[in-house]
């Protein structure tokens, strides 16, 4: 037992982690060898993150062990695990907007060499490993696929034994994955071990050695990627098969296009976000437009502008010939909008609210619930109760506050008390963000009969698979513009690549990088 | 008319005048670096203000006085630390009540010091120096609190940009949750922040009670606190626009004074009101750029840290 565990780098034996009312990793057991790309696979919520907490020190487990190098490891801190080699690039990243490039790589080292020195090394090794950064700019400007480039760097320049990737290519576009991969392969080959934890199935399967499979905090499989097919690793991750959504034939509506958006600019309100610039579509009846992009290319934006929040001018928003561009939420509501955000508690929903209030919020205008200003409670129950059984959202009652439900019980309700509102112009942003696997199958069905009825419907989504599922046609905002849109049947994930912005300015490794890294950690020890 | 006023004589008042605000605003500035909002300024000003007169009454020496203050500052600002930090109060509330708490109880310390008069701070001796013509008086001859006033200035903004516990105290202020992720600690880096704005706060309290006025009365500090919060967010958190906002409300506030004695045919009312006023336009004029003044302002700034997981 001893020989193949000091084979190993890094051994967790039993961990158990619970949290009040949680039990978020049950008896949890795996090993990673040097060199060995090892992907941690489950939905929301399987207890994946609180894993990788604990190996890089963050979370205490309440019972179990791990080995690193056959030698107990424990780590109090993360201060403790960078120092035992082990290294972490967050899902959500751990950056400061304010501060510079090698501001927020200086913060994540132990003892960081001089602002110049560090930023010459900085340069030097995205350089050699294709992800070229300017040390002196200020990471609120990035984009967010640069942005993870300075989480990589961070922990390249500590020279890790141990990588832990938190579901890095969400913020990708596919030609920015393939790079990512070209530098974990040589990361790899050059004996760091790396824990991949990722929900998308095809990756693993292209990049992972072995895989780890967790369900409700417990181990339920493991398995070498390579040898089974997407599919199974699907139902192992989610215990059931899944059923791909129904499309029902489309009907062709005559007449105006339901939307249609021209020459739409708008200044952005965040004080780091992307302006719009002349962003141009229409949509017809029963059709289903995908927006495609990677985070923060203008999308919040996007759906500030269609929804009313941020004021265009007049005839850059037309529904159904009628011009709405200078319109507030309140006018376009009437004209037949609805609109789910991204972000469920605070913008979708008022968090300390309940379900029946959050209801009246949006459907008072359309549902008829306000009377000459008085509040119809028994119609907004009968809604929000109406919400609650048809989208099967699991809750005591319409009485508990939003911020009480989980977040895709939330969502189905959400989407659900938008959709019931007999839209004509349906907009939404991420629709199955953060929610387990047949939950988004069964939001994504909804939208699907939407559409069917006659609604014109624009889904936000930096899930492709989730948009080439859905869509009838696809576009991708780079920057704050808006590709055109083209037909969804036949285009390939590389001209999608194309369409979000290609590489942004990325470049394939070149063989002997890793020469050029070890030769600076050197350097820095001497 | 306005030849009455002496252009030295002014500039040399004006830095007395500002000293209280100069060191309050850059207390609360560090402070609100590391992402914390403390409303209790005034409160903490205002207990220097008697603890610092008390001290130094007691002990005959401004400088125990000032020490005194600075420690029965820190002390009251660890009450909000410890309200805000461990037990998660809300930190408007928290510090409004820091308010009304530091007055109150300045006023029942100082029941019996009414009436006194503290022992004299001396003036710095620059030898020679304070001989040369208009730069000696105005600027070398005043008590070691106005240089040392600057001073802190010059150091904070140092430790802000260059050294590394400076920038840990940033990235707490800017995401304390990327900060926590990372393995600072956010709480007692929190904790020594507010302490150090307490302590400059109780400062700028004695310095009124001990040089600029010099006597107890209640309730002396008179919002000062208040115009040392506003100048810190109107500064866009910068220390040296601190320096520049502290001395513009105390050059208005002299000037003011001034024109009041001269006999100036503007109502009274007007020219009390003139420092506020003015002071406000320019720093609102100075940070009117929205996009770099968001970019300054701590992301965290009165967020509520709590370490889940």
């Amino acid at each position: 037992m001893t020989g193949t565990e000091t084979a190993q780098l890094l051994t967790i034996r039993g961990l158990t982690k619970a949290y009040p009312g949680v039990i978020a990793n049950s008896d949890v057991s795996f090993s990673v060898a040097p060199g060995e790309v090892h992907a941690l696979l489950g939905e929301n919520g399987a207890g994946k993150s609180t894993l990788v907490k604990a190996i890089y020190g963050l979370v205490r487990p309440d019972a179990g062990e791990m080995r690193m190098r056959g030698e107990v490891y424990a780590p109090s801190e993360p201060r403790a695990a960078r120092a035992a080699g082990v290294a972490m690039v967050f899902q959500h990243f751990s950056l400061f907007e304010a501060l510079n490039v090698a501001e927020n790589v200086a913060l994540g080292m132990e003892t960081p060499p001089r602002q110049r020195e560090l930023s010459a090394k900085i340069r030097a090794v995205s350089e050699a490993y294709g992800l070229p950064l300017d040390p002196s700019r200020l990471v609120g400007d990035l984009s967010a696929g640069e942005r993870q480039r300075v989480e990589i760097i961070r922990c390249l320049l500590q020279d890790p034994k141990l990588l832990i990737m938190d579901e890095p290519t969400s913020v990708l576009t596919p030609q920015e994955v393939e790079i990512l991969f070209a530098t974990l392969r040589q990361l790899s080959a050059e004996g760091t071990a790396i824990l991949y934890i990722s929900h998308k199935l095809e990756e693993i399967r292209s990049l992972c050695d072995s895989a780890t499979i967790l369900r409700r905090g417990k181990v339920v499989a493991t398995c070498t990627p390579r040898e089974v097919s997407a599919r199974d690793l699907a139902e192992m991750m989610v215990g059931t098969a899944l059923t791909p959504p129904a499309r029902a034939p489309r009907t062709d509506w005559a007449g105006a296009p339901a939307l249609e958006v021209t020459g739409l600019s708008v200044a952005s309100p965040m004080p780091f976000g992307t302006s719009l610039k002349n962003v141009g579509f229409a949509v017809a009846r029963g059709e289903v437009l995908g927006i495609a992009g990677v985070a923060g290319n203008g999308q919040d934006e996007l759906l500030l502008a269609l929804s009313g929040e941020l004021k265009s001018a007049p005839g850059m928003v037309r529904a159904a010939g009628v011009d709405l561009g200078d319109k507030g939420p309140n006018d376009r509501r009437r004209a037949g909008f609805v609109v789910a955000p991204e972000e469920r508690l605070g913008h979708a929903a008022a968090p300390g609210m309940s379900l029946v209030e959050n209801a009246l919020l949006s459907g008072a205008i359309r549902m008829g619930l306000v009377r000459r200003g008085f509040i119809d409670w028994a119609a907004t129950r009968a809604f929000a109760e109406g919400v609650v059984r048809d989208y099967d959202v699991r809750t005591p009652g319409t009485h508990v506050a939003a911020r009480a439900l989980s977040g895709g019980n939330l969502q189905k309700f959400v989407i659900g008390r938008e959709l019931s509102q007999e839209p004509a112009v349906i907009v939404i942003n991420q629709p199955t963000w953060g929610v387990d696997a047949s939950a988004a199958a069964a939001i994504r069905q909804v939208i699907l009969d939407r559409a069917a009825a006659g609604a014109a419907v624009v889904v936000i989504s930096q899930d492709l698979d989730e948009l080439m599922e859905i869509a009838d046609r696809f576009a991708a905002l780079n920057e704050g513009r808006l590709s055109v849109p083209r037909p969804v049947q036949g285009l390939t994930m590389e001209e999608i690549g194309l369409m979000m912005g290609g590489a942004h300015g990325m470049h394939v490794p070149e063989i002997g990088a890793a020469h050029l890294l070890h030769a600076e950690a050197a350097d820095a020890e001497a | 008319m306005m030849g009455s006023i002496d252009p030295i004589l002014l500039i040399a008042s004006l830095m007395v005048a500002s000293t209280p605000i100069l060191l309050a605003a850059i207390g609360e500035l560090v402070t609100e670096k590391a992402g914390v909002l403390n409303l209790g300024v005034e409160g903490m000003m205002i207990v220097g203000a008697i603890a610092g007169f008390a001290m130094a009454v007691e002990t005959g020496s401004p400088l125990m006085g000032f020490l005194g203050a600075a420690l029965a500052g820190a002390a009251l600002s660890l009450i909000f630390a410890f309200l805000t930090q461990v037990l998660l109060s809300n930190q408007v509330a928290t510090g409004l009540a820091l308010t009304l708490f530091g007055i109150g109880f300045s006023a029942l310390i100082g029941q019996g010091y009414t009436g006194v008069r503290p022992p004299p701070t001396p003036k710095m001796d620059f030898g020679p120096l304070s001989d040369i013509p208009v730069i000696g008086p105005m600027l070398l001859r005043h008590d070691p609190m106005v240089y040392v006033s600057i001073l802190i200035i010059a150091a904070v903004w140092a430790f802000l940009k260059f050294t590394r516990a400076g920038l840990v105290l940033r990235a707490v202020g800017e995401s304390h949750d990327a900060a926590h992720a990372l393995g600072y600690k956010v709480v007692r880096l929190r904790v020594l922040a507010i302490a150090f704005g307490g302590a400059c706060a109780g400062l700028g309290g004695a310095y009124l009670s001990l040089v600029r006025v010099p006597q107890w009365t209640e309730g002396m500090t008179a919002g000062a606190g208040w115009i040392a919060l506003a100048i810190v967010v109107f500064a866009s958190w910068r220390p040296w626009r601190v320096l520049a906002g502290a001395y513009l409300f105390g050059g208005v506030t002299v000037l003011q004074l001034n024109l009041q004695a001269a006999g100036v045919a503007i109502p009274v009312q007007y020219l009390s009101m003139a420092p506020y006023l003015i002071t406000i336009l320019v720093l609102v004029l100075i940070s009117a750029d929205r996009r770099r003044a968001a970019q300054n302002a701590p992301a965290s700034l009165g967020r509520v840290f709590h370490a889940s997981s």
